[in-house]
Parts: structure tokens; C-alpha cells; sequence
């Protein structure tokens, strides 16, 4: 009889040329949160996808309660109690949670039987949901109730979460864990993916470390310092510090006036805000998720349709334009770059099917070839100019220039630049992204979630190239997740609260408690100023 | 004006083939497979038929015909012939990964060409002086109605006038509404036509169901053709005669939003635009006019279109990953 729950033994995995897992063994035992803890494409996730049958290990052995088992396929693993949350939800959109929920299970299709199981489950552990509503009108959080009930209806012993906060608010992500502990208490084994420090400390009461897909070691959670993980992670110590320099010299670039947008159905998303992003600054803009700082970024790239207000674009030489008369196309040639790093990482931005050369041509091919002695001439403008609308053809040697320098740079793992990046995992398609964004040198840089989902490492690139931009004397717009980098990175940070600013506060010396206090309610946040 | 009592039954008689059509693509696209190989399909199942009524009707050439086996041997191999092409079908975009409208559109010349060679060959066979083949005594057992249904006037002519192939259809159509809806195969086989990947994590055998769906969608469409020939068309093949009713078929799915029982209305008034130039009075001056009303399903099928096309819930979409190749190891 073995201690484990479930048991790997020198599991190896490989995708072509490149080994997603080398010779990994680990277990988890019943009644444990184990937290896997890794970098980027350390191969947590191709691990734990061996688990849950949706992929074959090449090599090595997987035990479950100290029994051999062969999970071939999702099916094999539900049926050994295995059930795993994917970081993209495996739901279909024009189903309710209980069609979600009972999906693939035998029988006689009943309902009304099936409700009344899970609403026992739900009181169980307690989650809240809506059995009735569909899925493609849930919040992501309701999304993932029902992906961890629809594991536990199944009757899953070994539970496999891939990154459950990544897409969650705090709170929300509170109430995650307690469920988490209920589970443990009720012994089951739960298994966290996740690259966050502190939720490893208090959440989990073990911790697993990869490497490039390889076993590094691990430990008791109680025994272990964030220092020591972010070692074993990394494999060499990494600063935790963000330097911010004093913006030298700001003025006023971006100035939004009462500004209001609505969705399609006409809901206010942002409700008459009024601010100044200023050159040689970082803006940071907090707020939990839904906010609306994705429709204001929009709103100033110009992505937005229904907006009343103003946002002026202000030149060197202080004149001002009207940004939202302006097509987006325009907005960009002004040199406002939007860098949004979507939850999918794919969705807006990046052409999966396409390769990284490609990929940088997106931004560039409207461009005809340039020659360059010519680009350094003083009419280079003009004569760029000219050959754009003169050229038919546009310029590739640039961008693959670009590309191989995004990939050196941001260190992207990749076999070539020639790679679709469909085939590179979440965070070297984020660098990809924001690389892209930021080599276009933009006047103002609109980022949203720029580090989501990416490794210390990765991050603090690119944490970097974002105040080399704003010692360039670029305006900066930062939406960011983790509140505690948007204190340490801002100048100055505006918090948003359900559509409205709850106030704009100097980043150096911000309380993050009285930002967190803002975020949640402009009274509260007024209450405690 | 036009005669209703002898215009309901011909258009429900015409509507009865883009039925089968429609109610088995739909089946089909409810699994992700885009088959626009249907036109094909139910050529191939009309001429599957004949080729078996016409054996059999040879075979018993002055000797003992027997009714059932009458309708047992064309409706078999209707059947079959149906269902191998959705083998095909299968074996090429499931198994293969092929492109599935580069496929359909394959198959749809391909069976329409297998129809038209087989049809001529049984023509030359039977040796008759024009170019059609009569399968008189066959027809007569699938487009035999209820010996009482002429006593009960216009309500025996309107919904009693039919051969049982035409009842089926119906009744198909309600009950694969009913399996999409309530039973847990379909609630699979429409998981498995929007996030085959999640049907796949959830434990369904998405190329099974596929398989099955598309199998089963390409013996019902071809059931259309079998009908056409038989009871519509009182047992006479001519080739090109079942004409364009598979692409109305296809056109019909997206018209009923993926709906078989919306699709038995949408059929029904298709069936009537489709013959509705017969029954308007043109006068022998303006022929022309004819012409333009032959028209009329087609017009009113680019009308829906743009109208369907419109519609933004996201209930009435087509399945999401309709067309797409499923592959597992793909991100």
C-alpha cells in the first residue's frame, strides 16, 4: 500500500523535439494540497494532462493507490476518480451548468435528479450557482464553479486545478480556497497549478517544484520561504524589487474628459471618468475584474463603439486632437500601441496559425520595404510615407529582424521564428505579444495583464522594457492583476470601481490596503481618505 | 385562384424529400460535420433504390411479386447505398482530417454522377424507347395511402393522401427534435458539434459520435431520394430529375436554425414555392412568367439567408465548431 493518492513515476513526455516532462516522479496523498509550482513551460501542465488522459506519457509509470493504472483517455481517468480543471474551461457555451455538469456521464437523461445531486455537492462544499443559466452568460468565476462541481459530480478523488486564480478576483479567489479546504478535509487529494507565491503559502500544504520539465524538489509549505521557492523555480535568485525611477519631465499626453462607454446592450461599462496620463510616466489602473479598464483601454485605441466624451491626444507642442473622432488605424499611427493580453492569451492580438515573423508583420504591413540609409535621411518620413502608398508589396525582412530580436531578448522559448505560435505555450506568446507592442516604440502604451499568467522571470522583463519605455518619455496605461507589482511599478495609479474612478493616488507610498478598500466600493475607499 | 385542396398535397409530397434532407443534415451538423455531400447522398439513395426494385421487379417478371419484400429490398438498399457514402464521408474528414466542404462538394458531383451512370445503365438494360426506367409495380407499394382515405374528401386528401415514406419523414423529424433536446445522446452529440474538445475531456467518443451522426444523417437524407423516385415520382428515374432539393436541403438547416421541428414548417413551405409556378395562372401569352416563378425558392432561400444571418442569439448559431477537424493533441 503506498502512502500516494496517486503516484508518478519517471514520467517522460515529448513533443517533437522538445521534452515537455524529463523523468518526472511525484505523488499526492488524500486529505493533501499539493501546489505545483513551476516557470512558464515547466511542464506543470503537460504533467498533470497525463493525469487527467489527455495526454500519453512516452515513458513511465503512473500508480493510483499504489495500483499500476493506464489512463488512455479522459474517460479512463473520471472513471479512476481523477478529475482535472483546465485553465481554459472545457464547457460548451450553449449549455446550461446541469447539461454542463452531467455531460458524457451514462443513463437515462433526468434533469431534475441530476439538479438535485449537485445542489447537494454545492451545499456540500459550499458553491453558489445558477443551474439554469447558460454558460456563454457566466462571469469566469461562475464558469469555474462549474467545472469544479461538474469534477466532484463525477465523484473525483484526485483533483487537478491548472491555474484557477489566474482568471479570479481576490475575493473570489477566497472563496476558491476555502472550497479547497473543504475538499481536503473531506479527503480528497487536490493538486494547485500555479505561479503565484503567497497563494502556494496559504493555500496548499505542499509544494512540488519543476524546471524545464524536469523534478527540482520539494517541501512542506510550512518549512519554506517564498525566497527558497522562487530559487528552486528560477534556479537562481531573482530579485524582488521593481525599480521605479522619478518620472523626469512629465506632461500631460492622454487627457480623457468625462468619458462614458457602453457595451452593445447598452450596459455602462464606464461611467463619466476623467483623468491625464502623462509622458514619462506609468498610469497604473487597478481594479477587480470587470471593471471596465478593458473598455477604456479600447476606448482610447479607438476599439470602442458606443462612447460619449472626450479624449484628447496632446503633441509635443501642446496642440490637441480628438481621439474618438479617429479610426483605430489612425489612433495607431499617432503611435498609441494597445498591448491587451486577453484571458485565451490568442484572442485579440496574435494570429495562432501564423509564425512569430508573421505575426510581427501585423503591426507592419502596411509598410513597403524601407531601405534604410534612406529612413535615416531627414525626409525619411516623407519618403517612408511615399513608399507605403507607392509599394505594393510589403516589407518581411523587418519583422523576421524584430522577431529573432523579441525571441533573444524576452528569451522566448521556441524551435524557431518560423513557428506557428499556436504551438508555444501561454507565456512566450504573451512576450511575443507585448515584444511586439513595444518595439513599435509607441507614443503611449496601453497594456492590460501584460505579465498575466507569466513567471517571475518573464515578468520582471517584462516590468523592464516597460519603464525603458517610460524613461523614453512614453505614456504608459498599466493594467495589471496583482496589486502588489502595480504599487511597486505606478507613478501614479487610478483605481477603478464598477465603471467609476474611486480615486488617483501617487503609487510611491500608496497603502495597498486603502487602494484594495477603493477597488471594492468609491464609498469605502472615500470613507477611509 | 390557386386550387388549395390539389396544391397542399403536391407540396407537401414535394416537401417531404427536402425533409429527409434537411432532418438529416441536421443530425450531421449537430455532430460538426458540415456534409455538403447531402445533394449526393440522396441521389445515391434514390438510385440504390431503383437499382433494387429494378433486380427484384426483373426477378419476378411474370412470376410472384410480393409487396413487402417490394418495399424491403428498395428501402435496404437505399439504406446501404446512404449509408456507405457517410462512410466515406467520415472515413475522409474524420479519420483523415480532410476538409469537409472540398469533401461534401466531392461527393455531392460524385454521387449525382454514380446516380446518372447507374440510371443510364439500367435504362439501356430495360431497353426502353425513352430515357427513364418504370418501377410501376414498386411505386405502387410505396405511394399505396389507406384504402378509406379517398371516402374522407378534402381532410383524406390533405393529410391522408401519402405513402408511409412521407409519414416517416415526419415522424423522424419530430423525434430527432425530441432526441436533440431530452435524451443524453443528443445533449453528447451537440456537445460534440460546439467544444468537441470539451466532449472529449468529458469522456464522449467524439469520432464515434461523428461517425454515428453522420452515418445516420446520410441514411435518413437518403431516404428523401427514394421517396422522390418512388412515390413522388411514381417510380420513374430519369436522370437529373431529383434536381437541386439536396442544396434546398442544406439551405432548409440553416433556414430552421438547426431546428428539425421548425425544419417539418420550413419544409412544407419550401415544398409549396418549390411547385408554386404550376398553380399560378400565367395564360398562355406570358410563359415567361412561368420562369420567373421558378424562381421563387430560391429568392426566398437568399432572403432567408440574410435575414438568418442577422439573428445574433447565440442559441440559434450554428454548432460552434461546425466544419472544423477535431484533433486532440491540437491546441
Amino acid at each position: 500500500m503506498s502512502e500516494y493518492a496517486i503516484e508518478l513515476k519517471n514520467i517522460t513526455k515529448r513533443f517533437g523535439t522538445i521534452v515537455a516532462n524529463d523523468n518526472v516522479s511525484m505523488g499526492v496523498r488524500k486529505g493533501e494540497i499539493l501546489a505545483l509550482l513551476g516557470e512558464n513551460g515547466s511542464g506543470k501542465t503537460t504533467l498533470m494532462n497525463m493525469i487527467s488522459g489527455i495526454y500519453y506519457p512516452d515513458e513511465g509509470h503512473i500508480f493510483l493507490d499504489g495500483q499500476e493504472v493506464k489512463i488512455a483517455s479522459p474517460k479512463d481517468a473520471l472513471a479512476l476518480g481523477i478529475g482535472m480543471v483546465h485553465q481554459h474551461f472545457k464547457l460548451v457555451d450553449v449549455l446550461t451548468a446541469t447539461e454542463n455538469i452531467i455531460l458524457g456521464l451514462p443513463g437515462k437523461l433526468n434533469i431534475c435528479e441530476a439538479e438535485e445531486k449537485i445542489r447537494t455537492i454545492c451545499d456540500k462544499f459550499g458553491f453558489i450557482i445558477d443551474l439554469k443559466k447558460k454558460v456563454y452568460e457566466m462571469t469566469v468565476s461562475e464558469k469555474q464553479t462549474v467545472e469544479i462541481v461538474k469534477v466532484l459530480y463525477r465523484g473525483a478523488n484526485i483533483l487537478i486545478l491548472d491555474e484557477p486564480t489566474a482568471v479570479l478576483t481576490p475575493q473570489e479567489a477566497e472563496r476558491l480556497f476555502l472550497v479547497m479546504w473543504r475538499m481536503r478535509n473531506d479527503g480528497k487529494a487536490v493538486i494547485i497549478i500555479t505561479h503565484k507565491m503567497h497563494e502556494v503559502k496559504e493555500v496548499s500544504d505542499r509544494v512540488v517544484v519543476l524546471r524545464k520539465g524536469r523534478y527540482v524538489g520539494e517541501m512542506d509549505t510550512g518549512d519554506c520561504d517564498v525566497q527558497r521557492m522562487t530559487d528552486m523555480m528560477v534556479g537562481r535568485s531573482v530579485s524582488l524589487n521593481i525599480t521605479r525611477k522619478t518620472p523626469v519631465d512629465p506632461k500631460p499626453r492622454i487627457e480623457v474628459e468625462h468619458l462614458t462607454i457602453r457595451d452593445d446592450e447598452g450596459v455602462v461599462k464606464i461611467d463619466d471618468i476623467s483623468f491625464t496620463a502623462n509622458s514619462g510616466e506609468i498610469l497604473g489602473i487597478a481594479g477587480v475584474s470587470g471593471c471596465g479598464q478593458k473598455e477604456l483601454l479600447e476606448a482610447i485605441a479607438g476599439l470602442q463603439k458606443h462612447v460619449d466624451g472626450e479624449v484628447r491626444y496632446i503633441e509635443d507642442d501642446g496642440s490637441k486632437t480628438d481621439l474618438l473622432k479617429m479610426s483605430a488605424q489612425k489612433i495607431s499611427e499617432k503611435g498609441i500601441a494597445l498591448s491587451f493580453v486577453p484571458e485565451d492569451r490568442l484572442g485579440m492580438g496574435l494570429v495562432a496559425n501564423m509564425n512569430i515573423a508573421e505575426n510581427m508583420m501585423i503591426r507592419s504591413f502596411r509598410n513597403g520595404p524601407i531601405v534604410e540609409e534612406a529612413v535615416e535621411r531627414n525626409k525619411a518620413e516623407a519618403l517612408r510615407k511615399l513608399r507605403r502608398d507607392l509599394n505594393p508589396f510589403t516589407d518581411r525582412k523587418s519583422p523576421r529582424k524584430l522577431a529573432e530580436t523579441v525571441v533573444k531578448d524576452l528569451n522566448v522559448v521556441t524551435p524557431s521564428i518560423t513557428t506557428p505560435v499556436k504551438n508555444l505555450s501561454g507565456g512566450n506568446v504573451q512576450k511575443i505579444l507585448v515584444g511586439r507592442e513595444i518595439a513599435s516604440k509607441p507614443k503611449v502604451l496601453l497594456t492590460a495583464y501584460a505579465v498575466r499568467g507569466l513567471d517571475i522571470n518573464s515578468s520582471y522583463q517584462i516590468y523592464e522594457l516597460i519603464n525603458k519605455q517610460k524613461e523614453e518619455g512614453t505614456a504608459v496605461v498599466y493594467v495589471g492583476e496583482d496589486l502588489d507589482v502595480l504599487l511597486e511599478l505606478s507613478d501614479r495609479i487610478l483605481v477603478l470601481c464598477g465603471g467609476k474612478v474611486s480615486g488617483i493616488i501617487d503609487g510611491p507610498g500608496a497603502d495597498k490596503n486603502q487602494v484594495g478598500l477603493m477597488m471594492m466600493s468609491v464609498e469605502g475607499g472615500k470613507d477611509e481618505n | 385562384m390557386i386550387d388549395l385542396i390539389a396544391f397542399i398535397p403536391r407540396a407537401i409530397g414535394q416537401s417531404v424529400p427536402l425533409l429527409y434532407g434537411c432532418t438529416g443534415e441536421i443530425i450531421t451538423e449537430k455532430s460538426g460535420n458540415l456534409n455538403l455531400g447531402i445533394p449526393g447522398v440522396m441521389y445515391v439513395g434514390a438510385i440504390s433504390g431503383v437499382i433494387g426494385a429494378f433486380a427484384y421487379e426483373q426477378a419476378t417478371k411474370g412470376g410472384n411479386f410480393i409487396p413487402a419484400l417490394g418495399i424491403a429490398i428498395p428501402l435496404l438498399c437505399s439504406l446501404v447505398g446512404s449509408l456507405l457514402m457517410g462512410l466515406l464521408y467520415c472515413f475522409l474528414t474524420v479519420t483523415l482530417r480532410a476538409n469537409q466542404n472540398v469533401t461534401g462538394l466531392a461527393m455531392t458531383t460524385f454521387g449525382v454522377g454514380f446516380g446518372n451512370f447507374f440510371g443510364g445503365s439500367l435504362i439501356k438494360l430495360s431497353g426502353s424507347d425513352v430515357p427513364t426506367i418504370s418501377l410501376s409495380k414498386t411505386s405502387n407499394c410505396f405511394s399505396a395511402s389507406l384504402p378509406f382515405a379517398d371516402n374522407l374528401g378534402w381532410f383524406g386528401k390533405i393529410f391522408l393522401s401519402y405513402g408511409f415514406l412521407a409519414y416517416i419523414a415526419f415522424i423522424l423529424a419530430i423525434y430527432a427534435g425530441f432526441a436533440l433536446k431530452k435524451t443524453r445522446i443528443g445533449l453528447h452529440l451537440r456537445a460534440v458539434g460546439e467544444n468537441p474538445g470539451t466532449a472529449d475531456a468529458a469522456g464522449i467518443d467524439v469520432s464515434r459520435y461523428k461517425y454515428f451522426a453522420t452515418c445516420i444523417g446520410c441514411m435518413v437524407a437518403g431516404l428523401g431520394g427514394l421517396y422522390y423516385v418512388m412515390d413522388y415520382a411514381s417510380g420513374i428515374w430519369s436522370n437529373d430529375a431529383f434536381g437541386d432539393r439536396g442544396w434546398l436541403a442544406i439551405a432548409l438547416v440553416i433556414f430552421c436554425i438547426w431546428k428539425p421541428g421548425i425544419g417539418i414548417l420550413a419544409s412544407i413551405l419550401f415544398g409549396g414555392l418549390y411547385i408554386i409556378y404550376l398553380y399560378i395562372p400565367a395564360g398562355i401569352d406570358h410563359m415567361e412568367l412561368k420562369e420567373l416563378y421558378k424562381m421563387i425558392p430560391y429568392v426566398v432561400t437568399m432572403i432567408v439567408l440574410v435575414i438568418t444571418s442577422m439573428r445574433n442569439k447565440r442559441d440559434n448559431q450554428p454548432p460552434a465548431s461546425l466544419g472544423i477537424p477535431y484533433f486532440r493533441e491540437e491546441r
